[in-house]
């Protein structure tokens, strides 16, 4: 199995301090990836990190499997303009931008694809609605059909089941492991633990240094679980430059 | 009667004629730019751009007295400067877009009028912030109905990445370099109506013709397509009515035209059919599901 991803020693800093401090490691391609760790611990900062919207500080992302752009990302807090006069077809729609383009129209298959990726999310019906009329979840299962669309080979998911019901989370977590059969590598951010080790192979565990990562069974153990809630949230003012160079 | 109201005056008047020419094709393109501030929340960047275009033109009535070209030129360079140097501030400093576009248009601003006192009366200051619609010569007139032209054409090519840039900006970015040059284009668009319109309408009222027509419009329909048309037509409908009452009354046409447009934007407010005042009066009775 090849690689997907490769990460090197790479730092993620705001304002030089360090978010994701000295990560390396490799991630399969079709692997199913939790990230997990406290607030601030750099998750969604790492994601960010491999989908290129924050420039490495130290180190650096290879992408194998794809470019920066080609990869699907769902970030935490999505900034749409929900006012905006849209329907849902349309937005999720644009999820075919990248065979698109500025100006292409939509063939027959890729019409059906769009109501293809409406009814895998459950959504069939409210392809007309406005999407400033939709409920927070829905809202979130929109976005999750414009993914589909993208068609990637790399799917980053930061906090994608927050104020989604239990039937719509499972129904997504269908679609997360339909990705893993079709070789997609696939990273999620997670705080629900016990969903972690029901449905995702390996894990990360991180606190702004990686405190684990591997099979997930052995990295969600108690010591680890421990040592990460250790991790000093604040920044120190008067830290000293970091001496690991690479 | 009616045609003595309504006709005879673009009949009998062939400066009528040309400023109603010269006025439809600033409320053509003006609308759908419209529309897009609107729904970019950039209402207010409209006019401050306006302003911003003063001491462009301002240097080239210094050099060229009232010339076309010379303050079409001055005021694209100093609007076009405005708006680069306000997003390169935004990106590259803590300072956000607004504060960084208000002070650079504010200091525009005030070169502008500077420059303008240098040399020139009064009566040449007034016809660079208000315009006359009523003196559009042959090259202005051409000069309008291309920007129009062009404004249309280029909104269509880049109409898509746009409204996604407006909608879903992180997402156009993560698959594809499309906003930037988006958001460039709209902002040059808007930078050249307004310098068309500074010639009919002047600096100050130029952007009226964009931001009440949209406005209005959105109180009527919540589809942007819907919104683009109906802006349209209030703001050829306020263009006509707006030169007819200045022709009546004997009146300035610009400001005349900006409030007809004005009155329709009240009326909007209260009857339109889309969030108007009216229609959230009563609670009408609820449906079952």
């Amino acid at each position: 199995m090849s690689a997907a991803l490769r990460i090197h020693d790479l730092t993620l800093a705001y304002d030089r301090h360090p978010v994701v401090h000295h990560l390396s490691g490799e991630i399969e391609q079709g692997a199913l990836l939790a990230v997990c760790g406290p607030n601030g611990g750099g998750k969604s900062t790492l994601l960010k990190g491999i989908v290129g919207a924050l420039q490495p500080i130290g180190g650096k992302v290879e992408r194998l499997a794809c470019d920066a752009r080609a990869i699907a990302y769902l970030p935490q807090a999505a900034d749409v303009d929900r006012s905006f006069p849209i329907d849902v077809f349309d937005m999720v729609a644009m999820g075919h931008w990248r065979s698109i383009g500025w100006f292409g129209g939509l063939s027959k298959t890729q019409r059906a694809r769009v109501f293809d990726a409406i009814a895998s999310v459950g959504l069939t019906g409210f392809e007309d609605r406005p999407i400033g009329t939709l409920s927070g979840g829905q809202m979130q299962r929109v976005l999750f059909a414009r993914l589909l669309l993208q068609d990637a080979p790399i799917i980053l998911l930061d906090e994608p089941f927050n104020a989604i019901d239990q039937r719509t989370v499972s129904e997504l977590l269908e679609l997360v492991n339909s990705w893993r059969s079709e070789k997609r590598t696939v990273i999620v951010v997670l705080h629900d633990l016990d969903l972690v080790r029901r449905v995702f192979p390996q894990t990360l565990l991180l606190a702004r240094e990686k405190i684990a990562w591997g099979a997930t069974s052995d990295v969600l153990c108690p010591e680890n679980l421990l040592s990460a809630r250790r991790m000093v949230e604040a920044f120190d003012r008067e830290a000293h430059e970091c001496e690991r160079a690479a | 009667m009616f045609y003595d109201l309504l006709i005879a005056p673009f009949i009998e008047f062939e400066f009528m004629r040309r400023a109603l020419v010269g006025a439809c094709a600033l409320a053509l393109a003006g609308s759908p730019l419209g529309v897009f501030l609107l729904l970019r929340r950039m209402s207010l960047t409209g006019d401050a751009m306006a302003h911003a275009i003063l001491p462009g033109a301002a240097v080239g009535y210094l050099i060229a007295g009232l010339s076309l070209p010379a303050m079409t030129i001055g005021g694209l360079a100093a609007g076009l400067s405005v708006a680069l140097l306000s997003g390169l501030v935004a990106r590259f400093t803590a300072l956000r877009e607004d504060a960084s576009l208000a002070g650079f248009y504010l200091m525009s601003l005030a070169l502008g009028v500077t420059i303008l006192s240098l040399r020139g009366s009064s009566v040449d200051l007034l016809h660079v912030l208000f315009g006359n619609v009523l003196a559009l010569d042959e090259d202005t007139l051409l000069f309008l109905a291309g920007v129009a032209t062009f404004t249309l054409l280029a909104l269509a090519a880049g109409y898509r990445a746009l409204a996604m840039e407006t909608l879903d900006p992180g997402f156009l970015s993560s698959v594809s370099k499309a906003g930037g040059p988006a958001q460039v284009l709209f902002l040059s668009l808007v930078v050249l109506n307004l310098v068309a319109g500074f010639h009919a309408l002047g600096t100050l009222l130029a952007v009226g013709i964009m931001i009440l027509p949209a406005a209005s419009a959105r109180l009527w329909s919540p589809d942007i397509t819907r919104m683009t048309l109906i802006a349209a037509v209030i703001g050829l409908v306020s263009s006509a009515a707006g030169l007819l009452l200045s022709y009546h009354f004997n009146l300035p046409p610009g400001p005349l035209i900006v409030l007809t447009a004005g009155g329709w934007h009240v009326a909007s407010m209260i009857f339109g059919l889309s969030g108007g005042y009216l229609r959230r009066l009563p609670p009408r009775r609820h449906l079952e599901a």
